[in-house]
């Protein structure tokens, strides 16, 4: 198998299933009716992304472990995603930014990745631009409304942005994988989305009256498997049946 | 015109279209007991959408594989776009939404019972989809032909969301039923906890039901509740039998005469003591919703603020 290949796309899956699972804890919770419902979307889409893309792994890996087995029986040291998606959901505000930063790094990230020479990424990633985009518009429009809101809704979300600023510079890392894979399967070159993306996020900040934060401070690890403590409860949470009853169909 | 006619005409003409069917619109000139009665049963609905998300939404985030997640995820949404539809109904009759949740939230208005008892397992999605949501499409189904339009039009929309929960659950339970021993253990302790309390879904026996004939003049209620719940019963045993999950009342027989099951005395006093708010998790589930309110309301205010700024930057 192309282990290089197995873990780029598990990388993807585990944003996705990881970012879909912390919105799931917002079901029933909402601050409106209306949000209940979209953030609910949201998380199916990301549950949905997920599913195409551990299916595809498994099928790299040789069938040795299907969808539900890599998305539920891994442990936490073999997680790839991002530090930003693991991070807790917060208050409203912390949630939409979260959204925001990683949506308006999926966008031009999937919107590249389609150009690849895997015709199965490639069919993944042109289905996920389209609700990438909606999640985009939507993260953006409460980013705007709650920056240019009341006082109390713009500090709060100054403070969101501000806490969550130093997990964004993980968006672009790159390393071995990338190294090996790049020019063969034309995937898109990480530090070349991050123009885009800074561009797009400053233009959402400005309408916002956001100040981007001064602090550069920048942590690293998910995409090799080292996680903040949030990860490990969120597995043992999403785990549970799995673990408790092994070998099941459900 | 209106003006000219006595408050008794206006009545007997009210009720004169009721019997011949047809359908009283929001602007339509109605009783004021028929407007209340109305708002009364359906922000209760909208409510019971509402606070159902709750012990569902509490198995997604531990839902056994990527499938169960996602089905289980959409089913919770569709709960709370009838919530959507049935406060926008209860709002054609003058309802305000935010009011009808604060009478939620002070226990003035009622929920379902049924969402008062604890999920505990993940069979409890099975059972809830199978017995909770088939019991509300025993309910809703004739109120697709109720009186008031949009009321009936909403439920046209909701019953064929509910069927599809129903079949969706049944099939969680029949899956757990055929499955290993712990699975089927499972299945069974669900079906035991949630029978009864599915039954009591109807609301109490005809003879103690106060608002059923005015409802039923109305038809805003079409079947009486234990017509509903007879109904729900012989459909719903078969189902348990094919599957292998034993109905826990022993006083359950089939009676070749009427073609009925009889069941065994529904524990009144637990209905009643859940209703008064003494069930498992009534106070658990109004506190959530009033959590949910407060810790959104800087979130509404924003929005409103925003709103507000740029409908004025747009007139200046
Ligand atoms: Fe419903
Ligand atoms: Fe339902």
């Amino acid at each position: 198998m192309n282990k290089e290949l197995f873990e780029y796309v598990i990388r993807i899956a585990d944003d996705s299933l990881i970012l879909g699972q912390r919105l799931s804890e917002w079901c029933g919770h909402g601050p409106i009716l209306e949000e209940d419902i979209a953030l609910t979307n949201i998380a199916l889409d990301l549950i949905g992304q997920a599913t195409n893309l551990f299916e595809y792994a498994s099928q790299i890996e040789g069938g040795d472990r299907n969808a539900d087995q890599l998305a539920f029986l891994r442990f936490d040291r073999e997680y790839r995603n991002l530090l930003l998606v693991e991070q807790p959901n917060g208050d409203f505000g912390d949630t939409l930014m979260r959204q925001f930063l990683f949506d308006a790094f999926r966008k031009p990230f999937f919107e590249r990745l389609i150009a690849c020479t895997d015709l199965q990424i490639s069919g993944i990633a042109e289905k996920s631009l389209k609700e990438t985009k909606y999640h985009l518009k939507h993260s953006s429009e409460w980013v705007i409304r709650l920056g240019d809101g009341t006082e109390e809704s713009h500090n709060r979300i100054q403070n969101s942005l501000d806490s969550l600023w130093r997990y964004t510079d993980e968006l672009f890392f790159e390393n071995q994988v990338d190294a090996v894979l790049l020019d063969d399967f034309n995937f898109p070159k990480l530090s070349e989305i991050k123009e885009d993306w800074l561009k797009n996020v400053e233009l959402v900040l400005d309408e916002a009256t956001l100040a981007v934060p001064d602090n550069n401070w920048q942590f690293k690890g998910g995409r090799e498997g080292l996680h903040s403590e949030h990860l490990g409860k969120i597995l043992a949470e999403m785990q549970f049946m799995q673990r408790a009853y092994p070998n099941m169909e459900w | 015109m209106v003006k000219d006619l006595s408050i008794q005409e206006l009545e007997k003409r009210f009720q004169e279209k009721i019997d011949k069917d047809i359908k009283i619109e929001p602007n339509d000139w109605m009783p004021d007991d028929y407007r209340q009665t109305l708002i009364r049963q359906i922000s209760q609905h909208a409510h019971s959408e509402i606070v159902g998300m709750l012990p569902e939404g509490n198995w997604i985030t531990r839902a056994p594989n990527l499938r169960r997640k996602a089905v289980l995820l959409a089913k919770v949404q569709d709960e709370a776009g009838h919530g959507l539809y049935l406060y926008s109904a209860a709002e054609t009759l003058g309802a305000d939404r935010e009011e009808t949740i604060d009478d939620l939230h002070s226990g003035k208005a009622k929920y379902s019972s049924i969402f008062n008892y604890p999920t505990l397992s993940w069979a409890d999605m099975g059972a809830i989809g199978w017995l909770v949501d088939g019991a509300a499409i025993m309910n809703q189904v004739p109120l697709c032909r109720c009186s008031y339009g949009p009321y009936a039009r909403a439920m046209v929309r909701v019953c064929k969301e509910e069927s599809f929960h129903q079949r969706q659950g049944f099939e969680i339970m029949a899956h757990l039923a055929q499955g290993s021993p712990e699975q089927k253990a499972m299945a069974q302790d669900a079906l035991n906890r949630f029978w009864w309390p599915a039954l009591m879904m109807f609301g109490p026996n005809d003879a103690e039901s106060k608002h059923t004939l005015q409802s039923m003049n109305w038809k805003i209620k079409r079947h009486t509740n234990d017509e509903l719940r007879q109904q729900f019963v012989d459909v719903t045993i078969p189902q348990a039998e094919m599957i292998g999950l034993t109905i826990p009342d022993k006083d359950l027989i089939f009676n070749e005469l009427t073609g009925h099951y009889e069941f065994g005395e529904i524990n009144w006093d637990e209905f009643w003591n859940v209703v008064k708010g003494n069930g498992p998790c009534n106070k658990d589930r109004i506190d959530t919703r009033k959590k949910a309110k407060e810790d959104g309301a800087w979130v509404r205010e924003a929005a409103l603020a925003f709103a507000d700024k740029r409908q004025k930057r747009k007139s200046a």
